[in-house]
């Protein structure tokens, strides 16, 4: 098999041009492939991506739905992303984000009449301290045993999956309901809509709260430097004094935390009853999947805490919009799903030509 | 006397890297059966030429002549296949490889099937028959550094290599097994091998070559007949500069001892004994240079010192206090400056700026109160940060073009001084430096020197660690000589004789060693 | 009463070799692409893309062989868009196997949705492979009913273990590969082509990957279902240090976790009064377990993680 003699060369320093050209370029190569895939249904693409984005923003119905859907994934994507920064892959968001819902639940479901203003916080911090444990056992077996996170952490998604469809097809089943799932939370425990009429509640400003502490962490605390430092080259960040492993723990707390409150957002905002497996979304999906969602959304935003949002707003209109170009044109709804793909494969190639050149080589 | 022919040609050498000329029209000759030295300075363009004729990179410019015909050489499988070997300054074996495997490595079978009874009994009488020990089975983790240098010469001489190219193969041996390497390209080149001999280091260079080829910022400069040249002519060759930088060493102005290392043990990270109840003191306004072959401990001393190893027993003290594996953090409040070995993988973080490198070790003083679980602070003073580098980066002269660049963007020597600025600002009392001028150019060498006496005068203990005894004797007051996590002996740098050193660097104590 | 254990332990044993095949074919070619020094997350994505296209071309041409084929061609394009990404481009590998993960799952759902079963519809299925017997062998008592009698793709995991270990340590490509691993620069000295084997390694990994995914739609069920594989993927990345790199310890680690997923089904069809979701956990807790008892003294190939670049 001949290989094309192909030299990789590394570009001087990229200017803030080159940055954003090449990310976007790869961005609009993704879409070029997606109506590819759009065509392969039978669609004309043109018309496919009009359905596509106008069912996501057309309207302003459509404008609240896609930040309904925006809350969750800004809330997985920045658990992950902060995770990622200082290299504890955390892939864990997803069963993170369900033990949150389940503790939640927990409490939701046993005080009923407790009032709003109690019920609701202690519902949001039961939810992050069950996410931040969630998180921090991957982290410690890191640490303690040289435990390989990305196995560990994905391993423990499915065993809380199946822990949640025990409770919720056993213990906590709802005898009234026909499908396994939880009584319903306490009304008390519902997270209030922001505009009446609209999905979207107040997890939004929860989410873009932690998206805000992301960023101010980052970039103006001492602990976001030794993130830095830590993700960067750990040996080194050792050296200069940072306690790696108390950055690691710390981050870990943090990152199954948010993702822990992504779970209470769901249940609290939107679902009301735990669900079991197979029956969160209605389409036979086994889990709500924002978890692994905000693994994309943080690569995609190459964990920046400008580029997360951006990235989970592109999603969720790609969710949307996948959604109402399926109905009106029937090109499946996993759309979304492969074009995550896709977009992250064009992404990667896009970022390493902003830093190097491929050249064929003679002879 | 008849000349024997050439062997290898190479004319008009070019090749360029970003920013640098490494070889400018170089030629290059090797007649078969002489050992010819190729000697220059560091970078001088010495190993890049040799890299070409091995084919690990493409010259620019230029050809290649191989027995008279002309050559095209693309991969290191092509100078093989024209007899070719290399021996590189960092060897390319595989740890965990038997000697034999290593030997083998890259070698076609038929079926692709290995034959590995048949290649240790080649390598077995290969071993034997230039007196090469090494046993075919062992592994190679596990040899020493002269003995992977065996399997190196061996490898190439497996693969039918009648030129031989060593690129600074002393550079981590001892004198004794220097001697038995000299012997060994000796019987070699009396055998028809054609050596080539890279080094910096003019007396093994006068020693053991027939013809000395002197390379200058990558130019040629000149072929001189060994026999017909001198130390002196070829210094002014290799540097051009008659300055040959002789610092005043300022006499010693000695305080208490600083630094104190009493009976400290530790292990190496391959679990096995790196440091031997080493017992040392620095006191202030002194320099304790620690001189000895790489892999002696050096590199252990230093990282036990600086808490990123564990001392397995004994005890570290500063200042009388004692401070044995304390973390990091506290060893650098306590005043201990350290400049690590290894820049680029431990000394800075290269993706992080240049400002947060020069902040990173002391965050604590930029940021605001402690709070709770926040004992460093919470939020960092960025104006502070940023008027503080610009301070360092103008008085250590480091060349960047912001302090906001990542540090990777910085030169070797800029990167050093960037290292040395971060330690240097904070006045430390105690210094511990690890190889400060490696890898660097004359300027800055000089520069780096230049402020670590700066540091004595004021006071400093200063412990260096270095293998480049040059550097060692010109900055020292007293030395100590490791050698297989030992202290060999410790005397004054005044009366300290070249054999001695060498002697205690071989394994010999200072009690054993006569008048 | 014996008749109902002896029937139990053979069903048991016969099940345990049926659940270890995917994890032992998928591991197998992840220890290819780790011992050359690539961490290979992709797996999980490439394993639905050959479940998912092998039964779409079994279903579409009525041929299981083809089917296979297919999924192992698609299995090794995508090993080969992974390396293109984490050796030609030397992108961070942990991004670069999420990315093909994502995709692989994605494409893998899409596709079926857009040519089989559009939602809302009844699963169709195929006929999927049927156990073959192994004329003489099946008939020797406990083993014959349990390793002679199992589907093609069983017998092709377990003929590939000595294959692999053969390849491993007694060939060329062998030594090489695992130089690669350890030491690239000194694999590139010694004049091997890091950059082909590399790519060699991930094209083998991609295709054993496609091939154990194809397990699951076309052996163990006759349909496809989105996200079938249930995280086996990542099952064989733990798996694959737990053994050390070794194809040997890859079986007994397969069989080990295939042993504890039988033993959960098992229980389950007994109508054992434990509640079958907890014992669905214990096949993912047990690989947790025996990760963390290994990780710490696991030899990792030096190389790992680490993209080779050549400068000149």
């Amino acid at each position: 098999m001949r290989f094309p003699k192909l030299k990789v060369e590394k570009r001087p320093l990229p200017d803030l041009k080159t940055k954003i050209l090449w990310p976007v370029l790869s961005i609009l190569i993704a879409l070029g492939i997606g109506a590819i895939l759009i065509a392969a249904a039978g669609v004309d693409p043109l018309t496919g991506y009009y359905h596509l984005f106008s069912g996501a923003l057309g309207d302003v119905h459509a404008i609240s739905e896609t930040l309904w859907r925006f809350t969750p994934l800004l809330l997985t994507g920045t658990a992950v992303a902060l995770a990622f920064r200082c290299k504890f892959w955390n892939i864990g968001a997803e069963g993170q984000m369900l033990i949150g819902a389940t503790v939640a639940t927990f409490f939701g479901v046993s005080f009923i009449g407790t009032p709003s203003w109690l019920l609701i916080p202690l519902v949001i911090i039961s939810g992050f301290l069950a996410g931040a444990l969630w998180a921090v056992i991957p982290a410690i077996l890191k640490a303690k045993f040289k435990a390989d996170e990305v196995v560990t952490t994905l391993l423990g998604n499915w065993i809380i999956l199946y822990f949640v469809g025990y409770l919720v097809e056993g213990p906590w089943r709802d005898p009234t309901s026909l499908w396994p799932e939880s009584p319903a939370i306490a009304a008390t425990a519902v997270f209030p809509r922001l505009v009446s009429g609209y999905r979207v509640h107040i997890g939004f400003i929860i989410a873009i709260f932690f998206a805000i502490l992301f960023f101010i962490v980052l970039r103006k605390t001492v602990w976001g430097s030794q993130i830095k430092a830590v993700g960067a080259n750990p040996r080194a960040a050792d050296f200069m004094g940072i306690k790696v492993t108390r950055v690691l723990i710390t981050v870990a707390i943090l990152s199954g935390g948010i993702a822990g409150i992504a779970g209470v957002n769901e249940l609290c905002g939107t679902h009301l009853h735990m669900k079991g497996l197979g029956f969160f979304g209605g389409t036979g999906e086994l889990s709500w999947g924002y978890g692994y969602a905000g693994v994309f959304i943080a690569m995609l935003g190459g964990l920046s805490a400008i580029g997360v949002p951006v990235a989970a707003f592109f999603m969720a209109v790609m969710i949307q919009g996948s959604r109402a170009m399926y109905r009106a044109t029937g090109v499946p709804s996993p759309f979304f799903y492969a074009m995550e793909g896709i977009i992250l494969v064009c992404l990667l190639l896009g970022i390493f030509l902003t830093y190097y050149r491929i050249r064929r080589v003679k002879g | 006397m008849k000349r024997s022919p050439v062997v290898i040609k190479m004319v008009r050498i070019t090749k360029k890297f970003p920013g640098v000329i490494a070889n400018d029209k170089i030629n290059f000759e090797v007649r078969k059966g002489e050992i010819h030295a190729l000697l220059g300075e560091n970078g001088a363009g010495k190993t890049t030429l040799m890299n070409i004729l091995y084919g690990l990179y493409r010259p620019d410019a230029g050809e290649i002549y191989i027995r008279g015909k002309k050559v095209t050489i693309k991969s290191p499988n092509d100078a093989i296949s024209h007899k070719v070997g290399m021996i590189h300054q960092h060897f390319t074996l595989v740890p965990p490889f038997t000697v034999t495997q290593n030997i083998i490595l890259g070698l076609k079978f038929p079926k692709g099937v290995l034959k590995i009874g048949r290649a240790e009994k080649r390598v077995a009488e290969l071993s034997e028959k230039y007196g090469l020990k090494v046993e075919p089975r062992a592994q190679v983790w596990q040899l020493s550094v002269g003995e992977q240098q065996r399997v190196e010469i061996l490898k190439a001489l497996y693969r039918g290599a009648e030129t031989l190219i060593l690129d600074e193969p002393t550079s981590v041996l001892t004198p004794g097994e220097v001697r038995d390497l000299f012997k060994t390209l000796r019987s070699l080149a009396k055998a028809g091998a054609s050596i080539v001999f890279i080094s910096h280091k003019l007396d093994e260079v006068i020693e053991i070559s027939d013809r000395i080829t002197v390379l200058r910022d990558g130019k040629f400069v000149a072929t001189k007949k060994t026999s017909t040249t001198d130390k002196g002519e070829l210094a002014r060759l290799m540097v051009k500069r008659e300055v040959i930088f002789r610092l005043k060493k300022p006499k010693a102005k000695l305080g208490k001892p600083a630094l104190e290392i009493k009976k400290v043990s530790a292990l190496s990270d391959r679990k096995l004994p790196a440091l031997k109840e080493v017992s040392l003191s620095v006191r202030e306004g002194e320099i304790l240079g620690v001189a000895g072959v790489a892999g002696n401990g050096q590199r252990e001393l230093a990282e036990v010192i600086a808490s990123i190893r564990k001392a397995t027993e004994g005890k570290v003290i500063v200042k009388g206090k004692d401070m044995t594996n304390r973390p990091p953090s506290e060893i650098v409040e306590a005043g201990v400056g350290r400049i690590p070995e290894d820049r680029l993988d431990m000394g800075l973080i290269t993706d992080l700026s240049v400002k947060e490198n020069l902040v990173l070790e002391t965050l604590r003083d930029f940021s605001d109160k402690a709070v709770l679980f926040f004992p460093e602070g919470v939020f960092l003073n960025h104006s502070a940060i940023d008027k503080y580098a610009d301070k360092l980066i103008s008085e250590f002269r480091v060349i960047t073009p912001s302090r906001e660049v990542p540090s990777k963007t910085l030169s070797g020597g800029n990167l050093q001084r960037l290292i040395l600025a971060r330690v240097l600002a904070r006045n430390p009392k105690i210094l511990v430096a690890s190889e400060p001028t490696r890898g660097l150019d004359v300027g800055a060498t000089e520069y780096i020197r230049r402020k670590l006496l700066e540091q004595k005068t004021r006071g400093a203990a200063i412990l260096l660690i270095s293998e480049d005894l040059e550097e060692i004797l010109t900055l020292s007051d007293r030395i100590a000589v490791m050698y297989e996590g030992k202290i060999m002996g410790i005397v004054p740098a005044r009366k300290a004789k070249i054999e001695k050193i060498g002697l205690m660097m071989a394994g010999t104590p200072l009690s054993k060693i006569g008048r | 009463m014996e008749i109902l254990t002896y029937t139990f332990f053979i069903t048991f044993l016969a099940m345990t070799f049926r659940m270890a095949t995917p994890v032992l074919l998928g591991t197998l070619g992840e220890a290819f692409a780790e011992r050359s020094g690539i961490l290979n997350l992709g797996i999980e994505g490439i394993m639905l893309v050959g479940a998912s296209i092998g039964f779409m071309v079994t279903y579409f041409m009525g041929s299981l062989w083809l089917g296979i084929f297919t999924a192992a061609f698609m299995g090794l394009l995508m090993g080969l868009l992974m390396a293109f990404l984490s050796v030609t481009l030397g992108a961070q590998q942990h991004v670069a196997g999420l990315g093909i993960t994502f995709l692989g799952t994605g494409l893998s759902f899409f596709l079926y949705r857009l040519f089989v079963a559009p939602e809302g519809g009844v699963p169709p299925t195929i006929v999927p492979f049927r156990p073959v017997e192994i004329p003489g062998l099946s008939g020797i008592p406990v083993l014959g009913p349990t390793i002679f009698t199992q589907p093609v793709l069983v017998y092709l995991a377990l003929i590939l273990v000595p294959i692999v270990g053969f390849i491993f340590y007694r060939t060329t490509l062998g030594l090489n590969l695992t130089a690669v691993g350890q030491n690239p620069k000194a694999a590139d000295t010694a004049g091997i082509n890091v950059f082909r084997i590399r790519y060699l390694c991930l094209l083998i990994a991609g295709a054993l990957a496609g091939i154990a995914g194809a397990w699951f739609s076309m052996a163990q069920s006759s349909q496809f279902l989105p996200g079938m594989t249930m995280g086996r993927g990542w099952v064989c990345v733990a798996l694959v240090i737990f053994a050390n790199w070794s194809p040997y310890r890859i079986l007994g680690g397969a069989l080990l976790f295939g042993g504890i997923d039988a033993l959960q089904t098992t229980f389950a069809a007994l109508g054992v009064a434990f509640p079958y979701r907890i014992l669905q956990m214990l096949p993912y807790i047990f690989t947790i377990v025996i990760l963390v008892a290994v990780a710490r003294r696991a030899t990792y190939p030096a190389a790992l993680l680490q993209p080779y670049r050549r400068e000149g």
